[in-house]
């Protein structure tokens, strides 16, 4: 598959504004001004964005906690994530999820919940449910880490997924690491990618630190499932350059890690790359990086003036259907 | 054979669902030409070609499918073969169907059937009854149909519903209730019904122990004691003003459960009478429930570890006498 210098250029943009985005939740971690944990994407930006933005509306698509780049380029805007982020109550959330726990169901967006594994079979759903309603030609991508790979909860999904056939594009971001776990705690077999062949699903992998090969790799992948190839997964070999939250000082990531290839920084390469191939010159992307500070700044001090959600407002109602809500908890009501 | 029984009743519902409404299918362990374990959904796939359907053997996936496809606006129904299987997918259930709608106001309307409750001989992992777990977490309804009428009502009434719903059919109603006919009027979900009156002690129960409490209530009578049964038909939500109703009537509270004594329905029931009715009480409440230990897979066991007709007499003749 041949990348066009505009999905390059695009798909670069992005990642620096998540790198930038994810740099501004730190700080404003680090000043106290987030209630919840930060997660960040750094090192896994290009692989994010290679499935993110190579998905299509009507596709499905399930991020996990380091892909604020996929998300973006699948349509997240800047201020939906700030304001999961900083609680808002004009957030899609409203307050009552936040920080990477947030998406946009109907336009496909799924929002993750913390049980690693367990939005595949949810992208299957509603793949399922495309299929039943008669839409042809999508797709959906759901990405989890190493960790997930040892859940019942990623087996059931992705044996369902190719019983069914769907369309499901199942990206494994292998950065080594479930939280402090290495994956020689992880898995006994030889790779994760190896895993496929007992489900009968066809395997990828990939350097994910490489954004010209995640673009091709992954748009093939994604191609793939979309023409009736049934189920693919993309193991991507990185590093993730933080720690596991921002609380998390990843002292068990070894210098020599670090300094192997896996630990090259994705902005980097994707850097080099553009120039190298003259898609941009370094004036632009200064130019890029200087908008995306620019629109990062102003939606964060946007973001901090707005309302925070009010419990006497609040309807503490967890049903859809109304009349069905027990009252008796709220004697004090 | 005359009548239509309880499982019948389950199988109507779930061919009015489909035939009603495109949105609807079934997915669930050998639900497809089998016709599922208890023949629940017997002859719908070939009635329904491509809406029933056999699934892999992943509650876990199972209930993650069903969210999905809710989310694009379907409306699943699974099949769990057993209640005690659905631990396997309570983490999709309790996690990802109960919080969607909370978390970003879209619905997700799906049934998960449940074949709940003892059978003779069926053992710890054929045999549970779990509606108190799905209860105590929000987002969900938990119906626990006592009757024909209401199996058939209940379960049409679930599929429409814009929530999940947890509907625990009881195993050993499937074949020991019949009715004349469908009903065609149903009282609303979230409502009890006083399955007969009385004016000395209340007995509320539901699901399979309303035929327990109904029994005592017969066999009490000529001994003069006027017992009323509430059927609470849902156990979430709770119709905590029926209830209350019935004790300010009878002064004495038995409620009853096959679920396990910790917690559970019958805990909720009483707690919610002592707190707000306890001027009502003319004798301390009780509960009677399943023993705290697996349920036992020999008849001799079994039959003591829930409460019968017998244990639930007891306890009323000594509530009475309080």
């Amino acid at each position: 598959m041949q990348v066009s210098s505009d999905l390059l250029c695009q798909s670069f943009k992005t990642m620096l504004l998540a790198r930038i985005l994810d740099e501004k939740f730190a700080s404003l971690y680090r000043a106290g001004k987030i209630h919840g944990g930060v997660f960040l994407g750094r090192g896994q930006e290009a692989l994010s964005v290679a499935v993110g933005g190579q998905l299509r509306k009507g596709d499905a698509f399930a991020p996990l906690i380091r892909d604020q780049a996929g998300r973006l380029a699948f349509g997240e805007t800047v201020i939906d994530a700030a304001r999961t982020y900083m609680g808002s109550a004009l957030g899609p959330m409203r307050g009552r999820d936040g920080n990477v726990h947030r998406g946009r169901p109907k336009s496909g967006y799924l929002p993750m919940i913390s049980h690693l594994g367990s939005t595949i079979a949810v992208v299957n759903g509603v793949l399922f449910a495309k299929r039943m309603k008669g839409e042809t030609g999508v797709a959906g991508a759901a990405v989890v880490g190493d960790g997930a790979t040892s859940t019942g909860a990623f087996h059931e999904a992705l044996n369902q997924a190719a019983v069914e056939h769907l369309p499901l594009v199942l990206v494994v971001a292998n950065n080594q690491f479930a939280y402090s776990t290495p994956t020689n705690r992880q898995f006994a077999c030889e790779s994760i990618s190896a895993k496929a062949a007992g489900y009968g699903v066809q395997a990828h992998r990939v350097a994910g630190n490489d954004l010209l090969r995640c673009l091709e790799v992954c748009g093939r992948a994604i191609e793939l499932a979309r023409a009736g190839g049934g189920p693919q997964l993309i193991e991507a070999d990185l590093l993730r350059l933080c720690g596991h939250g921002e609380h998390d000082d990843a002292g068990y990531i070894t210098p020599e890690q670090k300094n192997s290839p896996l630990g090259r920084d994705c902005l980097k390469v994707g850097e080099q790359q553009l120039l190298d191939g003259h898609h941009a010159a370094a004036a632009d992307l200064a130019a890029w990086r200087e908008a995306a500070v620019r629109e990062v700044d102003e939606v964060i001090a946007r973001v901090q003036r707005e309302p925070a959600p009010d419990a006497y407002q609040e309807d503490w109602c967890a049903l859809a259907s109304r009349h069905l809500q027990e009252t008796h908890s709220h004697p004090e009501d | 054979m005359t009548g239509i029984t309880y499982l019948e009743a389950i199988r109507e519902a779930q061919a009015r669902a489909l035939a009603d409404d495109p949105r609807v299918f079934i997915y669930g362990q050998d639900v497809g030409d089998f016709g599922g374990a208890f023949k629940a959904t017997k002859n719908l796939a070939k009635e329904f070609p491509g809406r029933v359907l056999d699934s892999p053997i992943s509650e876990d996936a199972m209930m993650g499918l069903a969210v999905g496809a809710a989310i694009e606006g379907l409306r699943p129904i699974i099949e769990m073969q057993f209640a005690d299987f659905s631990t396997v997918g309570f983490n999709q259930i309790v996690n990802q169907a109960a919080t969607l709608h909370w978390r970003t106001r879209v619905s997700c309307p799906i049934v998960v059937r449940l074949p709940s409750g003892g059978t003779s001989g069926s053992g710890p992992f054929h045999s549970q009854s779990m509606e108190a777990l799905y209860a105590t977490y929000p987002g969900l309804v938990v119906m626990t149909p006592a009757t024909v009428e209401d199996a058939y009502s209940m379960l049409v009434e679930a599929v429409a519903i814009d929530d999940p719903v947890i509907f625990c059919e009881h195993k050993y109603l499937y074949y020991h209730l019949k009715a004349d006919s469908l009903p065609t009027e149903a009282l609303p979900t979230g409502k009890a019904r006083i399955s007969r009156a009385g004016r000395d002690l209340t007995i509320v129960a539901y699901s399979a122990m309303v035929h327990e409490a109904l029994a005592v209530a017969e066999e009490l009578a000529p001994e003069g004691w006027e017992i009323e049964v509430v059927d609470l038909r849902s156990v979430k939500p709770l119709d905590t003003d029926t209830i209350m109703g019935s004790v300010a009537r009878t002064g004495r509270l038995l409620a009853v459960g096959e679920a396990w004594p910790w917690g559970g329905v019958t805990a909720e029931v009483v707690a919610r009478v002592a707190s707000e009715g306890f001027n009502l009480l003319d004798a301390p409440p009780q509960r009677l429930n399943a023993k705290d230990t697996p349920i036992p897979y020999h008849p001799n066991l079994w039959t003591v570890h829930r409460p019968t007709a017998r244990s639930i007499a007891n306890a009323a003749r000594k509530l009475l006498q309080t």
